[in-house]
């Protein structure tokens, strides 16, 4: 398990982040998420060492990380670089390399990659003649290639077409499913929503809410409900049932919030008791909160 | 990386605790990640046409200044001259002139008139027709003063010097009788030009070297910040790695390129027939070799460690220019000064010219055996220092992109 204790650090008179502590379970793929500026880049800095921060501690199984864990680490940052004038499957052996790897493991890897992130065909292309979409599949098989023991990736899917999504999230996917902690931030709500199973979410260098997705759902949002009743006509009599509050109302259809808890329960259960009064009910369920809408609770 | 220690995990903190690691993963090391860094740069700069056209031009050029300088002076050294069978005794046992031996005096003439010759030699009073003879005391006295001409006292010659429009000055004086000469003060002596030569020779390879791999370094610094590959290299290794995998790298295409040259000069040298120079010239070559190793290592420090305060390849000349000042200096010094000792004596100790200084006060046989080794130490001495600083320099503004680091921030850190 990776561990972030206290973690503070100014840059001038600016303090960018305050007291953060955050950990990452061994085989969980954890979202980061905040808005621009939020902090998520320096932390991600400071977890590998680029970076040193004014106070706190980072940690791996409980032991503050040495220069020789971190050089275990994959790393992918947000401003992506590779030698432009290198041929893409020489300069990701020469980082395997560095990173410790033996000559014929890096280029074992190497190959696998690429050809796994669909990057077997340009191997042997200089990274500069690469489209950009292509460059960063080439930026991923550079974090990956020494089967790091955890995984840092600030925005590895900016920049990638939907196909290109999917594959590098299968192959993050089975890289947590090794055991290895993952930690990847994103813009891109709906893919942190599918891909991940916890969530650390920053805003102004503080930590808002961290956990597993389950569990920031149901402290972060209020549940939701929604109901058809197209067959018996409009919808709109919702509004007065008592403990719901309306989200959306189009026609024979309603989305409606409820408290938390037991209260919140049953004025759901009276608003379906009502609706079958009424008429035929052709769907009633709990809809989950999207990322989003718990993003924009947690940091309001 | 922090500050503060959290107690708990302090305990089991250390750099015993071991972790499985993955698959082909060695034990990691410093030396080991140096050397991939110097062997990416060693690879990527021979991979480079420019590099590879730009070194065979020097390398060609080199080659053809010591032929062309070996053939100028070959014909220089002998001159022709054309005998008659009255005067060809007095060329006999001569060294350095090139005989043609003619019927009459009237050939000879011809062959003087045809510049086949550069003088005939002839019976004294044979050609007093001629028109614009002179006698070859005055020649010699108005050409050479520092010729030796017969003493007043001497009887007259038995023969006479004829050219074409000059007095031909070697011919006169080789066959002069040179009075024993004592000088007072053995400085002053006539190796003025050549010494001039061959200290323009070491600057000119140093300057060169010097530019070409310290810019090389330069680039290669801005380029890992302006790509941002920096920050992945950062994440696995650490940046005095990176640092000394620079100097090495370059350092060691620079060397090699200097024992290119060395062997080139010497091979040429062999082979155009100059290798007593070649033999004067060995010490020197070797004291140069070695204080180039550490003069260039100096200068790639300071070439890394500034071109680090920047992010586009655009300000690297900028930011390098005072280095590239301190690499022409000693260029300029031993162009205009070459011939002042004190100017030299200084230049032989400072780090920064002491590569081209020092060889050359050896080659012309000025300085005491003791006086390279204090100047190496002095050069080794600093260019430790600079290490220190620069690689500090370099690590603290490597992550800061965009506006010029200032100086003074980089050394804070």
């Amino acid at each position: 398990m990776l561990e972030v204790e206290g973690v503070s650090r100014s840059f001038g008179s600016r303090k960018v982040l305050h007291d953060v502590s955050f950990a990452v379970g061994d085989g969980r793929m954890t979202g980061f998420v905040g808005g621009n500026g939020a902090g998520k880049t320096t932390t991600m800095r400071i977890i590998l060492g680029v970076l040193s921060s004014d106070s706190g501690s980072v940690t791996l199984d409980g032991t503050r990380l040495t220069p020789a864990d971190r050089a275990l680490f994959g790393y992918m940052p947000e401003e992506r670089g590779l030698y432009p004038k290198m041929k893409v499957a020489e300069q990701i052996v020469y980082l395997g390399r560095l990173h410790g790897m033996s000559d014929a493991a890096a280029t074992k890897s190497t190959t696998d990659l690429l050809d796994r992130l669909g990057l077997g065909e340009r191997a042997n292309a200089t990274v500069e003649s690469l489209s950009l979409g292509n460059q960063q599949r080439a930026q991923i098989a550079a974090a990956l290639v020494h089967d790091p023991s955890v995984l840092v990736l600030d925005e590895p899917f900016s920049g990638l077409d939907p196909l290109a999504v999917q594959t590098v999230q299968a192959v993050l996917a089975e890289h947590a499913a090794g055991g290895a902690p993952v930690l990847f931030s994103s813009h891109q709500l709906d893919i942190v929503e599918r891909l991940c199973d916890d969530l650390v979410v920053i805003a102004d260098g503080v930590i808002r809410a961290s956990g597993s997705r389950e569990e920031l759902r149901s402290t972060h949002s209020e549940p939701r409900y929604e109901i058809d009743v197209s067959g018996s006509g409009d919808a709109g009599w919702v509004r007065d049932v008592p403990g719901v509050s309306v989200v959306d109302l189009d026609g024979g259809y309603a989305l409606f919030g409820v408290a938390r808890g037991d209260a919140g329960r049953d004025a759901a259960q009276s608003v379906l008791r009502r609706a079958l009064d009424t008429g035929p009910v052709a769907r009633f369920a709990p809809v989950h909160p999207t990322l989003s809408q718990i993003f924009t609770e947690v940091v309001k | 990386m922090s500050t503060q220690t959290t107690p708990s995990h302090a305990a089991g903190a250390g750099p015993g605790s071991t972790r499985i690691r993955p698959s082909g993963a060695l034990p990691r090391s410093a030396a080991r990640s140096t050397w991939l860094v110097a062997r990416r740069e060693i690879t990527m700069r021979l991979r480079s046409k420019a590099f590879l056209i730009s070194t065979g031009i020097l390398m060609l050029a080199i080659l053809a200044s010591i032929i062309v300088g070996g053939l100028l002076s070959a014909t220089s050294s002998a001159p022709k001259v054309a005998v008659v069978s009255g005067t060809s005794a007095v060329v006999d046992g001569v060294q350095g002139l090139d005989v043609t031996q003619v019927e009459s005096v009237e050939a000879a003439e011809q062959l003087v008139r045809d510049e086949t010759v550069d003088a005939a030699i002839v019976p004294r009073g044979s050609m007093t027709d001629t028109t614009g003879s002179t006698d070859a005391t005055d020649a010699t006295d108005a050409t050479d003063a520092t010729t030796q001409s017969p003493p007043p006292g001497q009887p007259a010659l038995d023969y006479e010097v004829a050219a074409l429009s000059e007095a031909p000055t070697s011919v006169v004086s080789l066959l002069s009788v040179a009075p024993q000469v004592h000088l007072l003060e053995p400085g002053d002596d006539g190796d003025g030009l050549l010494s001039y030569i061959i200290g323009i020779a070491f600057g000119i390879v140093f300057f060169m070297s010097a530019i070409t791999f310290g810019s090389t370094i330069a680039q290669s610094v801005v380029e890992e910040k302006q790509t941002r590959v920096v920050e992945i290299l950062l994440s696995t290794i650490t940046a005095r790695e990176l640092m000394a995998g620079k100097v090495l790298g370059n350092s060691i295409l620079a060397f090699g390129q200097i024992a290119v040259i060395a062997v080139i000069s010497a091979l040429g040298l062999t082979i155009t027939g100059q290798s007593a120079l070649l033999g004067a010239l060995g010490a020197a070559i070797a004291w140069f070799v070695v204080f180039f190793v550490f003069g260039f290592v100096l200068l790639a420090a300071l070439y890394a460690a500034t071109a680090a305060l920047v992010s586009r390849q655009e300000d690297v000349g900028s930011v390098t220019s005072p280095v590239t000042m301190l690499v022409m200096i000693p260029y300029f010094l031993v162009i205009f000064f070459n011939s002042n000792e004190t100017v030299m004596a200084v230049m032989s100790y400072v780090p920064f010219s002491a590569p081209v200084g020092m060889p050359l006060r050896l080659f012309l046989g000025d300085a005491e055996w003791w006086e390279p080794l204090l100047s190496l130490a002095i050069l080794a001495l600093t260019t430790a220092v600079v290490i220190a600083v620069g690689s500090r320099i370099y690590a603290n503004s490597l992550l800061r992109t965009g506006a010029r680091v200032k100086l003074r921030d980089a050394l804070r850190g």
